[in-house]
């Protein structure tokens, strides 16, 4: 009952003028901001601050502004990764193996429904979460250290035959690839430059967004010149609207994933990539051959964009009720909050229940803003790939060199991505999966630098890695997903399968 | 009255000074929303705000090696642009004592000065049985194992070095210091809280939010003198006997070959916006210090900060 009058409360300070004007304006820019690759919500949030000091905004309307250009953003990351193979955020890479498929085969306007409705349903569970259970889940998340956060990476790795496609041989290399790319740059356990040939560019490693729009959109245009007829291999714009028979197959995957994003958001070190590659994964091994993850699935769109939204509302957990950031977005959130005289953290609900339950009332109302936006643009969106395949193929080279020109304002990019987009073509000429490239280079970096912080602290001690409870539940479901393949493939022998829903 | 004032700060420096900038720039040698682009921001809005410059100053951010990418291109691009000033702190200083901006040196380019401060800080959780520094140096030296120490920058960084600054000064040996670099001052505080590790070291305004909500217990702060609220009971390094010290100070450094007009006109930019009432809310609002050099003096604190972390990088092992 509290927290119903409290939630009544924030939307008396959520619906006041202001405050949705703010609210649609954070969902608009946070849009725009996830369509346009290579700019993220981090430099949306931070070019965003300095405005909420101009206008004096008061905290909560500040903070509810920063919020949806957050959450706004993953919304329309899911745009281009699926229209033109180009991911508009780390957070929608995976997006575009199923999203541009579908595309492909004329489902661009079902694909990106699908997004939206996925997201609205996700954002919307998320701010449920946060507002029932996030002191609670704040507790666990400072449960998780650095062997629980190596084992959640095992478990990542664990689901990785989901991405291999057909040759699980080949699937590994490009693993031990992307764990390769990853060790790229400045170790920070030793301070000693890895693999940068003195280039300073390299010094911070390999930026994934840089390395994914190589992969898939560069590559993609080279493999499209070799076509005799241009056209073919192009997205259609085909069906728009997202049938209710669809949805209903979509949705135990976006319920699943939701919750599976919304866990890992919670946690400070992990954030909304890895919760799109898991989720995706995770869903892809469950639905087992019922699905067609890799060759267009609109629950392969579902899965990561659901993961996406509901990872952004649970990393708003750790801020509030902790005063913690988890994120460089939510860092810099932290910052402005700290200027305007709030101070997120434990105390926060008491001193400043307005702004917390402005705050999550007007995230339900965002998500409904963000729906009512994403979903005519569909139509808008779908019509651009009626476009003559000798305009659209040049325009999707070039918005891959904006994109990651804007990602770091940095040629020495625009090369590494060309490099990448020629390596993706022999991959793609020799058979090699794309995507477990890219899970390398996500997780390895986490894996590697927990195992080792791991190590530092409790001096070589391999026992710590399963020191604790949630380490060792993790390293369970590691083990249980490694085999569940064959487990799965035992039960359907025995006609357990289920139905074919697609 | 504002508008006087104003219109003085106007005459003044069309007076003083024969150069203006045209399309002014500054860069930030990382991604928005750091340290670098603050300073870039906030800096380039008062001087907006105060009309010392008319065209506004954009903000570029040119990301990579910890400032050594943007170090790189003024040096080699854009080593006489009257237009240009770019963000540093204490990080490129060190990462320059550490020679890990490639070939180049501290002399490539020349030093404008600073206008504000942040100081480093060690912490511990709320809980923790170390009331004092004291106490928590005594069960430091008495068992350095048992203490790892976590802070927001890799081995050798910022954070590190406060670190092994604070155990020289206690007599601990440094190969005995534990410590855990973490992405950022934020996931090393959440491993404080979760007790994985039990020292924090950082800044004074990436611990304000969890000092006023009463989680963690700031046993010295690393500044000349006392702080404000909620830092005000928080005793020095130097009060509790360990000559200790983390300046972070907030300022730019231009092209060498920047003309002379240009940048004398930069210095005095800089001078007029720290003693500005804007700047000053600037500050308190971001919970920095005060601290203000400009021209030749910080062209000297300069060569002697980098002479200083070089020595230090050596003693301490982080550098041959």
């Amino acid at each position: 009952m509290d927290i119903l009058q409290a939630l009544l409360n924030g939307f008396g300070v959520a619906f006041q003028p202001f405050n949705l004007l703010v609210v649609v304006l954070g969902c608009l820019v946070g849009t725009l901001i996830g369509v346009l690759p290579g700019i993220g919500p981090i430099s949306g949030v931070a070019l965003l601050v300095p405005l909420t000091f101009a206008l004096d905004m008061p905290p909560g309307s500040a903070l509810i502004l920063l919020a949806g250009i957050y959450y706004g953003a993953m919304y329309g990351g899911s745009t281009t990764s699926i229209l033109l193979n180009i991911p508009g955020e780390t957070s929608s890479v995976v997006t575009a193996i199923d999203g541009n498929k579908l595309a492909k085969q004329g489902q661009a306007g079902p694909a990106l429904a699908m997004a939206a409705w996925g997201s609205f349903i996700a954002g919307t569970l998320s701010v449920v979460g946060l507002m029932t259970l996030g002191p609670l889940l704040a507790q666990w998340a400072i449960r998780f250290g650095p062997a629980e956060y190596f084992a959640l990476m095992v478990f990542g790795f664990s689901t990785l035959s989901a991405l291999a496609g057909k040759n699980m041989f080949k699937a590994l290399i490009a693993t031990g690839f992307g764990l390769m790319l990853s060790t790229v740059g400045q170790d920070p356990q030793s301070g000693i430059s890895r693999y940068t040939f003195g280039l300073l560019e390299l010094e911070d490693g390999m930026d994934f967004l840089v390395v994914a729009i190589g992969l898939f959109a560069v590559s993609e245009v080279l493999t499209i010149l070799e076509e005799k007829t241009p056209g073919a291999l192009r997205a259609q714009v085909g069906r728009i609207f997202l049938s209710f028979k669809d949805f209903m197959g979509s949705l135990m995957t976006i319920l699943r994933s939701s919750v599976l994003g919304f866990l890992i958001g919670v946690l400070p070190g992990a954030g909304a990539s890895i919760a799109s590659f898991v989720s995706y994964t995770t869903e892809k091994r469950l639905l087992g051959a019922r699905g067609r993850f890799g060759e267009g699935d609109l629950r392969g769109v579902a899965a990561p964009e659901s993961a996406n939204n509901a990872a952004a509302g649970g990393a708003m957990i750790p801020l509030l009720t902790l005063g913690l950031p988890g994120s460089g977005t939510t860092a810099i959130m932290l910052g402005a909050l700290v200027s305007l005289g709030v101070t997120p953290g434990p105390q926060m609900f008491q001193q400043h229940p307005d702004v917390v339950w402005g705050l999550i009332a007007s995230m339900y109302v965002g998500n409904a803003v963000l729906l009512l936006l994403n979903l005519p643009l569909v139509g808008l969106f779908v019509r651009l790939l009626a476009v003559p395949a000798w305009f659209l193929i040049p325009a999707v080279l070039a918005i891959s060199f904006i994109g990651v020109y804007a990602v770091n304002n940095n040629p020495f990019d625009l090369l590494l991505m060309t490099v990448f987009g020629l390596l993706g073509y022999l991959m793609r000429k020799l058979d090699f999966p794309l995507a477990p490239v890219l899970l390398g280079l996500v997780l390895g970096y986490l894996m590697e630098i927990n195992l080792r912080r791991a190590m530092t602290i409790s001096d070589g001690n391999l026992g710590y890695l399963f020191s604790s409870p949630i380490a060792v539940v993790l390293w369970v479901l590691a083990v249980v997903s490694l085999f569940s393949p064959m487990l799965i493939a035992r039960f359907r022998k025995q006609g357990l399968g289920g139905n074919d829903e697609l | 009255m504002k508008k006087l004032a104003v219109l003085g700060l106007v005459v003044s420096s069309i007076a003083l000074a024969q150069f203006t900038p045209r399309n002014p720039e500054c860069i930030a040698p990382a991604g928005a929303g750091g340290g670098w682009d603050f300073t870039c921001r906030s800096v380039s809005q008062v001087m907006q705000d105060l009309k010392i410059v008319v065209q506004p100053i954009k903000t570029t951010n040119v990301t990579g090696a910890g400032g050594g990418v943007a170090y790189a291109n003024v040096v080699t691009q854009r080593g006489d642009d009257a237009n240009l000033i770019v963000a540093a702190s204490p990080a490129t200083t060190v990462r320059l004592a550490q020679g890990q901006f490639s070939r180049f040196t501290e002399r490539d380019v020349r030093w404008l000065g600073a206008v504000a401060a942040d100081f480093g800080l060690v912490a511990v959780k709320a809980d923790a049985p170390w009331k004092t520094m004291q106490e928590l140096v005594a069960a430091w030296k008495a068992d350095p194992s048992k203490i790892a120490v976590g802070g927001g920058s890799a081995v050798g960084g910022q954070d590190h070095m406060k670190v092994l600054l604070l155990g020289r000064a206690a007599g601990i040996e440094p190969r005995s210091v534990k410590y855990v670099p973490f992405d950022g001052g934020g996931q090393a505080l959440t491993s404080l809280l979760g007790n994985f590790i039990q020292v924090f070291a950082g800044d004074a305004s990436e611990l304000r939010a969890q000092v006023e909500a009463g989680t963690v217990r700031v046993l010295g702060i690393m500044s000349p003198r006392r702080l404000p609220a909620p830092f005000a009971s928080v005793p020095t390094l130097r009060e509790l006997g360990y000559n200790v010290e983390w300046v972070v100070w907030r300022g730019f450094y231009v092209p060498r070959n920047m003309p002379a007009p240009a940048f004398e006109f930069w210095s005095r930019a800089l001078r007029q916006v720290e003693r500005s009432p804007e700047w000053t809310r600037v500050r308190e609002q971001n919970s920095l210090g005060q601290f203000f050099m400009a021209g030749a003096e910080f062209q000297v604190f300069i060569d002697r900060q980098v002479a200083q972390f070089r020595n230090l990088s050596r003693e301490l092992g982080i550098i041959r």
